[in-house]
């Protein structure tokens, strides 16, 4: 294997990038993109739940009020949103902890990436999850309400279930999204994986190793996660009649 | 549209009512007195965005013209590789992109002492080109897929109708099927530069001077936080706002 790299012209690369190196810094940061991805993302999906059950049933201002929050967070680069969610986050935790009697309060970095990427997502969420309810036969929602199913039942069993696999896709979409957005926290010098390869990269002086490295997990994420969804597609669309080879 | 009628429910007008109240609050409480002081610095910054944007989704779309062509039509040996740059570009953050040209195409040309000596290096030593490369490439990745959907959505019958015509295959494509296949993808379009401006500011991470460079400027240097920032979001929903407009108009015309 050594051999291999040196053959190559890689052996410093090899080294550079090897655990005990530089390539564990690497780890951690991508460690820590991921986890924030999967809060952001989650926090989003849970967001864009209550947002589009607001948006289809919910009161006049109930809605004109989640218009707005799509619309401006749809307009605003992420970046600008980082940065003013992160500074108001801030302001508000240290205003209670002050009020509580408390000092000022040293903010977790992957708390925050979740609450502003999280904030973020929601917005995206919010559209993608009202198609896919939207796109439901009504006639099932109104047969299960006759049956007199409450309405977080009716969510549970019909509701769901049958808008999953209008979802997926759009899902799908918003999950690579929230992976790619993390290196925005880059900016505001959180340490994840982008941020790791630029330190790296600037104390190394091999920029074109540290970021192809970089560029090669953001891919393999990319990637296996694009194998993944493909899997969920099928399960939620179990049952259903197959789109491809029909009569069109 | 939503018409004036619409606008005019009780619930709408108490809202309208508590925004400008909001507006007046920030107005009054919030501190403006910098304004006049950056006002020059902001408008460079403003054009550096806007000129950074069009140059980007202009050459980005002439490249995504034969990404999609080649993923869609094209022989093996172009469709694959069309294939992989877009996955690629799709695949990674901008973020990384723009740090991979700018630091690592950077530290490299010096090395060369041609490059060094040519007319292109006083060019080369700015940020700028780095920042309008990436985003055209990133631009032209995204775009090249929207467009193989576009150039395999045309409808085959008149395609064939142009072919059975004795039109020249450059003729027909100049003039039957980019022109059906852009317009059915304005909308997808619109939206993509849509995203695209709200990339831009990510090119102020290698130092070029455009409106969010000079909103954290604006931050460092006078340690107000909030307002910058509101009015930076401000203008970038008002260039967006223009460019669905711009867009609608084009959908219709």
């Amino acid at each position: 294997m050594t051999g291999l790299f040196e053959f190559l012209g890689l052996g410093a690369s090899a080294e550079l990038l090897s655990l005990s190196g530089w390539g564990g810094n690497l780890l951690r940061g991508l460690a820590n993109s991921l986890q924030i991805a999967f809060g952001a993302f989650g926090l989003g999906l849970v967001i864009g739940l209550f947002g589009a059950y607001g948006k289809l049933y919910g009161g006049k201002v109930t809605r004109d009020l989640l218009a707005i929050y799509t619309t401006v967070i749809r307009a605003v680069p992420e970046l600008v949103l980082i940065l003013i969610l992160y500074y108001v986050g801030s302001d508000i935790i240290n205003k209670v902890s002050e009020g509580l009697g408390g000092g000022r309060v040293e903010i977790n970095g992957v708390a925050a990436g979740i609450w502003v990427l999280g904030v973020v997502q929601g917005a995206y969420a919010t559209e993608v999850l009202r198609g896919a309810i939207n796109a439901v036969p009504a006639g099932q929602i109104e047969a299960a309400k006759s049956y007199g199913m409450p309405g977080l039942m009716i969510m549970r069993r019909v509701t769901i279930p049958a808008m999953m696999s209008f979802a997926v896709p759009g899902l799908a979409n918003l999950w690579l999204i929230a992976t790619k957005d993390t290196a925005l926290l880059a900016v505001v010098g959180f340490n994840e994986l982008t941020l790791e390869t630029r330190q790296a990269a600037s104390s190394t002086r091999a920029y074109f190793t540290f970021f192809l490295a970089a560029g090669f997990l953001y891919l393999m994420v990319t990637l296996c996660s694009g194998a993944v969804f493909a899997r969920v597609e099928k399960w939620a669309r179990r049952g259903q009649p197959s789109l491809k080879g029909g009569t069109s | 549209m939503t018409g004036l009628k619409e606008l005019m429910q009780p619930h709408r007008i108490a809202m309208m009512l508590v925004f400008a109240a909001l507006v007046i609050w920030c107005a009054v409480s919030l501190r403006w007195d910098w304004i006049p002081q950056y006002a020059p610095l902001a408008l460079e910054g403003l054009w550096a965005t806007i000129w950074i944007l069009a140059v980007s989704t202009f050459l980005g779309f002439l490249l995504a013209v034969p990404l999609g062509l080649a993923q869609a039509v094209g022989p093996w040996y172009l469709s694959i590789p069309a294939r992989t740059f877009c996955t690629i570009i799709r695949g990674t953050p901008l973020l990384l992109q723009i740090w991979l040209l700018y630091y690592g195409l950077g530290s490299l040309f010096p090395q060369f002492p041609w490059i060094r000596s040519s007319e292109l290096w006083p060019y080369l030593r700015q940020a700028w080109p780095y920042a309008v490369l990436a985003l055209t490439l990133s631009y032209a990745g995204y775009e090249g897929e929207v467009m193989r959907g576009a150039f395999s959505g045309v409808a085959k019958g008149q395609l064939e109708a142009a072919k059975s015509f004795g039109m020249p295959r450059f003729t027909m494509f100049r003039r039957i099927w980019l022109p059906q296949a852009v317009r059915n993808v304005l909308p997808t379009l619109g939206g993509e530069t849509i995203l695209q401006l709200k990339a831009t500011p990510l090119v102020a991470t290698i130092t070029v001077v455009e409106i969010y460079a000079v909103s954290s400027r604006v931050r460092a240097d006078t340690f107000i936080v909030y307002e910058p920032l509101l009015l930076l979001a401000l203008v970038y929903m008002a260039i967006a706002g223009v460019i669905a407009l711009v867009f609608r108009r084009l959908e219709r015309g």
